[in-house]
């Protein structure tokens, strides 16, 4: 197994230009997360974690630094690898699911395989798959709407997972639901922890971040606190 | 990604909204249906006047007295001399390119059969006429030459004059009084087609020239063995503008017009007469062509139009899209996909219309209609070409989103 770090950063930093005014909101940020890590990224909103996630996400480029996400530099990397590096490596969980809605949880599951090149084929066996895993073998054709918050989430999760990528980037996944649904979907993000999946959720709710093995905090552009603690196990 | 995975996200799109995306493709529908609707009627008359032509035969000239050049009648039909049959046999001797000659002398008389009567054309003519028109004879025969020189009171009548007088029943063997004179049918010609603007080729009858002289014009002749017009068959190798000029040198010193006066005379070509309605049917296409044009770039603007609020309402799904791996190409393609299975949709729509109302116009109408393959390609083509430039737009403003902004977009 490849023993180098999933992801590498060092003097990372993110300026962004409006106007005549410049805003640095990543200042100078040095930290390795080594294959299997379970992490939650903890800050108040303007601390630079989501700035973090969409580098870490391939959905941006450093102004500065240097990034490595599975040994590849994103710096000046042409968005179209951006685009396949996001389809290989990561799978994305969002706050608001982002599924397509009239469009049943299969097809959703489908869709990024849709996009992976010389993939095809068994799309479909390989998302009733993931969907099973996730407990939804039930509702393939239900659509968004006729799901609740957590099967939705589900649905995203098994569309993340699809690809077989290396990490799961989960922005706020528990913000649009109740505590009883966000500890299902903890549990979840636990269980693939532990099949070797790397796992990164950011949050802004210290419950959330107890599944973590390591917690990251960011304050005013900087990472702050990196500490390991042991998890909230899942029942 | 491929072609069939972006023809599926389309049809999923288009049918999230389908109501909002008919009314947009209402402007294409129009064009389209417009297009074939006009093109049939327009290829239908071509049709006509390409059967009149060859029903008149294009090697034909036509020589008749009187100035045909100074635009308007000058001086009324009787100014000029008119011709003679000594000035048709000159011209079939002297021009070799003439392969068949016939004369003719119109007269207008009234037909009458039992109770019914009839107005129409009477034409005397010879025994040659129906191979220098290439005009076949459907029931009975046409006169002998016997006939058309002896004063003989037989009659060949035109399909409509037939209509007219017998309504379905046979007329070969019955009598019936021209002018008061009675004549023997003898035969009916083939029917040649009415024609929209020109007079209808049926409606005429024909007679012995020598019969029409001495009872039916009588009174109207100046010259000896006069004639109204001359039908001269030319060869088809030959140059008919060459052949042309001779009959015109012949005929001037035949009939003294001095150097420098106008012909008092006419030969006139059937392919300049043809050629003239050929132009005007020009315009009429290049007229339906802009109509056309503009109709599909009005409906162009309202595809563009409503694919823009589409790219705006699907912000977050474009973002979605984009982090789970989709290139930029990969939804240009997919809006570009969606704009022209729009364009296609309205096309097929319009075109389905438009065969509609061509069918109902052949059958309200009595108008000869074309469908033309080519059109139909043509009009599924433009519509397509619609989509692709009036969706590039939206298109482009799709892909070039950041997916950040997109994924955060309320």
């Amino acid at each position: 197994m490849n023993t180098a770090p999933l992801i590498a950063c060092r003097d990372l930093t993110k300026t962004y230009i409006m106007g005549e005014q410049s805003l640095q909101v990543l200042k100078g940020v040095s930290f390795e997360i080594a294959r299997g890590e379970f992490v939650a990224i903890m800050g108040p909103s303007g601390s630079g974690k989501s700035t973090l996630l969409n580098l870490i996400g391939a959905l941006d480029t450093p102004t500065s630094g240097k990034l490595l996400i599975d040994g590849a530099d994103i710096g000046g990397m042409a968005t179209n690898d951006l685009a396949d590096l996001r389809n290989r490596v990561i799978g994305f969980v969002f706050q608001q699911f982002n599924l397509l809605k009239r469009t049943s949880a299969l097809e959703n599951v489908k869709l990024p395989l849709l996009y992976a090149s010389g993939r095809g084929g068994d799309a479909d066996t390989r998302a009733r798959k993931r969907l099973e895993e996730v407990g939804l073998g039930e509702r393939l054709d239900h659509t968004p709407a006729q799901l609740s918050g957590g099967q939705q989430q589900r649905v995203a999760m098994a569309r993340a997972l699809v690809t077989d990528p290396q990490l799961i980037l989960a922005d706020e996944p528990t913000g649009a639901l109740d505590t009883e649904t966000s500890n299902e979907i903890m549990k979840l993000l636990t269980a693939l922890h532990r099949n070797g999946l790397t796992v990164v959720v950011v949050t802004h709710e210290p419950e959330i971040a107890e599944y973590a093995e390591r917690l990251m905090r960011f304050r005013d552009g900087l990472l702050v606190e990196d500490i390991r603690q042991t998890p909230r196990i899942a029942a | 990604m491929k072609l069939g995975d972006y023809l599926g996200s389309a049809l999923v799109a288009i049918r999230l909204n389908a109501m909002r995306s008919i009314l947009t493709t209402l402007g294409i529908i129009i064009g389209v249906a417009s297009v074939i609707v006009m093109s049939a009627i327009g290829s239908g008359a071509r049709q006509q006047v390409e059967q009149q032509i060859s029903a008149l035969g294009t090697n034909m000239l036509t020589i008749s007295p009187g100035s045909s050049r100074g635009g308007g009648r000058r001086g009324g039909a009787g100014s000029a001399p008119p011709l003679a049959q000594a000035d048709m046999d000159t011209l079939v001797d002297r021009l070799p390119e003439i392969t068949a000659a016939t004369s003719s002398l119109n007269v207008n008389a009234a037909l009458i059969y039992g109770n019914a009567n009839w107005t129409s054309q009477v034409t005397g003519t010879h025994a040659e006429f129906p191979d220098v028109r290439d005009w076949a004879i459907e029931d009975g025969r046409y006169f002998t030459p016997e006939e058309a020189n002896g004063g003989a009171k037989v009659i060949v009548l035109g399909s409509s004059v037939v209509r007219q007088l017998f309504g379905s029943a046979s007329p070969v063997g019955e009598q019936i009084r021209v002018a008061g004179v009675p004549f023997e049918v003898i035969g009916v010609m083939a029917t040649r087609g009415a024609t929209g603007g020109w007079r209808d080729q049926d409606d005429v009858a024909f007679i012995p020239i020598s019969t029409a002289r001495s009872r039916l014009a009588g009174q109207n002749l100046t010259v000896p063995n006069q004639i109204g017009t001359i039908l001269a068959k030319i060869d088809e190798r030959a140059d008919m503008l060459a052949v042309e000029t001779d009959i015109i040198d012949i005929l001037r010193d035949r009939r003294r017009v001095g150097d420098g006066a106008k012909d008092n005379f006419s030969v006139r070509n059937v392919a300049e007469l043809v050629s003239a309605r050929r132009a005007a049917q020009q315009t009429l296409t290049w007229l339906l062509a802009a109509t056309a044009a503009i109709s599909l770039v009005v409906g162009g603007i309202g595809i563009m139009n409503i694919m823009l609020v589409s790219v705006t309402e699907r912000t977050r799904e474009i973002g979605l899209r984009m982090a789970i791996g989709a290139r930029r190409q990969d939804i240009l393609a997919q809006f570009l996909t969606e704009s022209v299975v729009l364009c296609l949709i309205g096309g097929a729509i319009g075109l389905a219309i438009g065969v509609g109302a061509t069918w109902g116009i052949t059958r309200i109408a009595d108008m000869p209609i074309l469908i033309n393959a080519d059109i139909v390609l043509i009009a599924i083509a433009a519509s397509a070409f619609v989509g692709v430039v009036f969706g590039f737009v939206p298109a482009r403003k799709a892909a070039s989103l950041n997916p950040i902004d997109a994924l955060r977009y309320e």
